[in-house]
């Protein structure tokens, strides 16, 4: 199994930055994925590299500010779960932390490292290019 | 007109293959006769024994500190320094052909420009206001049919059948795959029935000759040549195999063959190199997870190192080719040579395969030859005193007659042992970090005076006493470690303190993983 964590701070109040991170079929607006549907509590993710991930969402806590998912039916992949959590740190400023724990643990890094551009493309989507 | 580089590379390629350094097996005579006409230096390491980090400090002129890609799957950032691109400023045309890899090659989400370029079809892209990497033409391939590579794509749409001829690199862990075949079972070995004109490195040598055609008569060009061969898998066309027999071949000597000596060598040395040798302790994705060495047999190695000896002939035959295409064009009294490899393989030596946080001559004593254009006047030598790949790049800004960049740390390589001296070779440093879901390991090297000196820094394995210290004129293999010897105390810290005083500050934070090759 292994286990990434990425996290990023965000000149933003936590429920403006809930607003997009906690409404799964927005995850193209800051993850590279190039499409996300939602049905029910199944997410269908596209990848630019044709690749597509179905997803099981596990947890979407509007007060905690919670998202877990796990990506199911993969051939690769033999279990997983990611979690985005939003969490304050003053009126005007958060902190987002994306984990993910992944078996095979090598998708775990790919993972990791898309989350991390992923959230950075959150920062920017807040705070503007600087 | 000016000077034209063709900068040729390999991938994990060991110094005694060649026949210019001793090498009995491989005929490489194209490479040879480079050396013979220029300068072949005997002690070069690598800045880092593993691809990415190495094949960054070649266009950055920078050590792995200052680069940040400490390992493989750390991207190199869009914005780091290329020397390609200060020579394509001077007027170079300039291409890379082959193996690039300064971004991960596993990548789903489809995040990094290698790959991208790759999947499209193109060979160029601006990137934040430049051309990525400073090539106007990039054409990518690496170690078989499948992948983002340009190669990929070509044998997909001309060849498909070819596509799963090749050994499959990873398992479906995304591990490096253990997989045995050939005669011995030996992992990473397949007996590849792809014809010799569709494999890799006949197409990085025709599409390197056809950029090369596309050229003005007058240009200058930099083309980086880079050949995915002979890093593992051990599969070069089947129709090749009866170039060497592996049952003729003896083992070589690094390869100690009774199994008590063998673990007593490793015993001697810190102790990651037993605790991988026995599957006991895996720090990173450089070989397969699931093989252990101790199960290695002698003829494995020997299979093995007639595969390596086989690839290593094809790729000087491709060489020849190009140098040929070179002289049609007119182009050969100008032409300077650049001759390396990224880092070595331990094919054997110690009982063990691959590569890894193992700072020997298997891994770090590369081949490296400068064969200054004729023009240039350079009579032919050999330097003995230690040099590093991160000396490339300012090496090409001279031979461009650019001057040299302020990015890069190292002078560029000498003409002669008395300009070794007078630019200041006198020590090579090497780093191994590696981070792996909590395994963490790092190591700190210094070769200088003849001596070889790696300290072991706290991590999940050592506590920042180990290390180790080998004499390379009386030790060779490396088998003998000094460095809990009370009378090379004096000589070990000695060392230390030289390493320390030279070994640029860490790029803080820590760039991420974000895949693992």
């Amino acid at each position: 199994m292994g286990t990434v964590r990425r996290h990023v701070f965000i000149a933003a109040s936590a429920e403006r930055v809930w607003e997009l991170v906690g409404s799964p079929e927005r995850l193209h607006e800051w993850f590279p994925v190039v499409a996300s549907d939602v049905e029910g509590s199944t997410r269908w993710v596209a990848l630019a590299s044709g690749l597509r991930f179905e997803e099981e969402i596990v947890t979407l806590d509007h007060d905690l500010r919670r998202f877990q998912y796990r990506i199911i039916n993969n051939p690769i992949i033999k279990s997983h779960l990611g979690t985005v959590d939003v969490i304050p740190d003053g009126p005007r400023r958060c902190v987002v932390v994306y984990s993910t724990d992944l078996d095979p643990e090598a998708m775990a890094l790919m993972i990791g490292g898309a989350a991390g551009d992923g959230l950075e493309r959150l920062r920017r989507t807040f705070e503007g290019d600087h | 007109m000016g000077r034209k580089i063709l900068f040729v590379t390999t991938d994990q390629q060991r110094y005694d293959s060649l026949g210019c350094n001793g090498g009995r097996v491989a005929r490489t005579p194209v490479i040879d006769r480079l050396a013979s006409e220029g300068v072949n230096y005997r002690r070069a390491h690598p800045q880092s024994v593993v691809c990415m980090p190495s094949r960054s400090t070649m266009i950055t002129g920078q050590h792995v500190s200052t680069h940040g890609v400490w390992m493989n799957g750390v991207p190199l950032p869009d914005d780091a320094p290329s020397i390609a691109d200060d020579l394509r400023r001077a007027g170079y045309r300039t291409a890379l052909i082959g193996k690039a890899h300064f971004e991960p090659f596993l990548d789903p989400f489809l995040r990094f420009t290698e790959n991208q370029l790759a999947i499209s079809g193109e060979h160029q892209r601006m990137v934040e206001g430049r051309l990525h990497r400073g090539f106007e033409h990039m054409e990518s391939a690496s170690h078989g049919g499948m992948g983002n590579f340009h190669y990929a794509r070509w044998l997909t749409e001309n060849h498909p059948e070819a596509v799963a001829m090749y050994y499959r690199v990873l398992d479906m862990s995304l591990q490096v795959n253990a997989a045995g075949g050939g005669d011995t079972g030996a992992p990473q070995v397949l007996y590849n029935e792809i014809p010799r004109e569709w494999y890799h490195t006949e197409w990085v040598a025709e599409r390197t000759m056809s950029w090369l055609d596309s050229l003005p008569a007058d240009a200058d060009w930099f083309c980086w040549m880079s050949f995915p061969d002979p890093h593992h898998p051990w599969d070069p066309p089947a129709g090749e195999r009866h170039r060497v027999n592996w049952r003729d071949l003896d083992l070589p000597a690094g390869y100690p063959t009774d199994v008590a000596r063998r673990e007593a060598v490793l015993d001697a040395k810190p102790r990651h190199w037993r605790l991988w040798y026995d599957g006991d302790f895996v720090s990173n994705f450089e070989a397969p997870a699931s093989w252990v060495p101790r199960t290695l047999t002698d003829d494995q190695v020997r299979e093995i190192e007639a595969l390596v000896h086989i690839e290593n002939e094809l790729i000087d035959e491709a060489l020849g080719r190009v140098l040929a295409r070179v002289a049609e064009r007119g182009w050969a009294d100008d032409l300077d040579v650049v001759f390396t490899t990224d880092h070595g393989e331990l094919q054997g030596d110690f009982g063990l395969l691959f590569k890894g946080p193992y700072h020997v001559d298997s891994l770090m004593r590369l081949p490296l030859i400068w064969r200054p254009a004729p023009s240039a006047g350079v009579a032919p030598t050999e330097v003995t005193a230690p040099v590093g790949l991160v000396s490339l790049a300012s090496t090409f800004a001279h031979i461009a007659g650019v001057a040299q960049p302020d990015y890069v740390e190292a002078p560029r390589l000498p003409e002669t042992p008395a300009e070794a001296v007078e630019l200041g070779h006198e020590r090579v440093l090497t780093e191994w970090d590696s981070v792996l879901f909590g395994k963490i390991l790092r190591l700190r090297t210094i070769c200088r005076d003849g001596w070889v000196a790696t300290a072991c820094l706290p991590g999940t394995v050592h506590d920042g006493t180990e290390g180790e210290l080998y004499d390379l004129a009386n030790d060779p293999l490396q088998q003998t470690n000094l460095w809990n010897d009370p009378a090379h105390a004096a000589r070990r810290s000695d060392l230390l303190a030289d390493l320390w005083d030279h070994l640029p500050r860490t790029v803080e934070p820590r760039r991420e993983c974000d895949a693992p090759v």
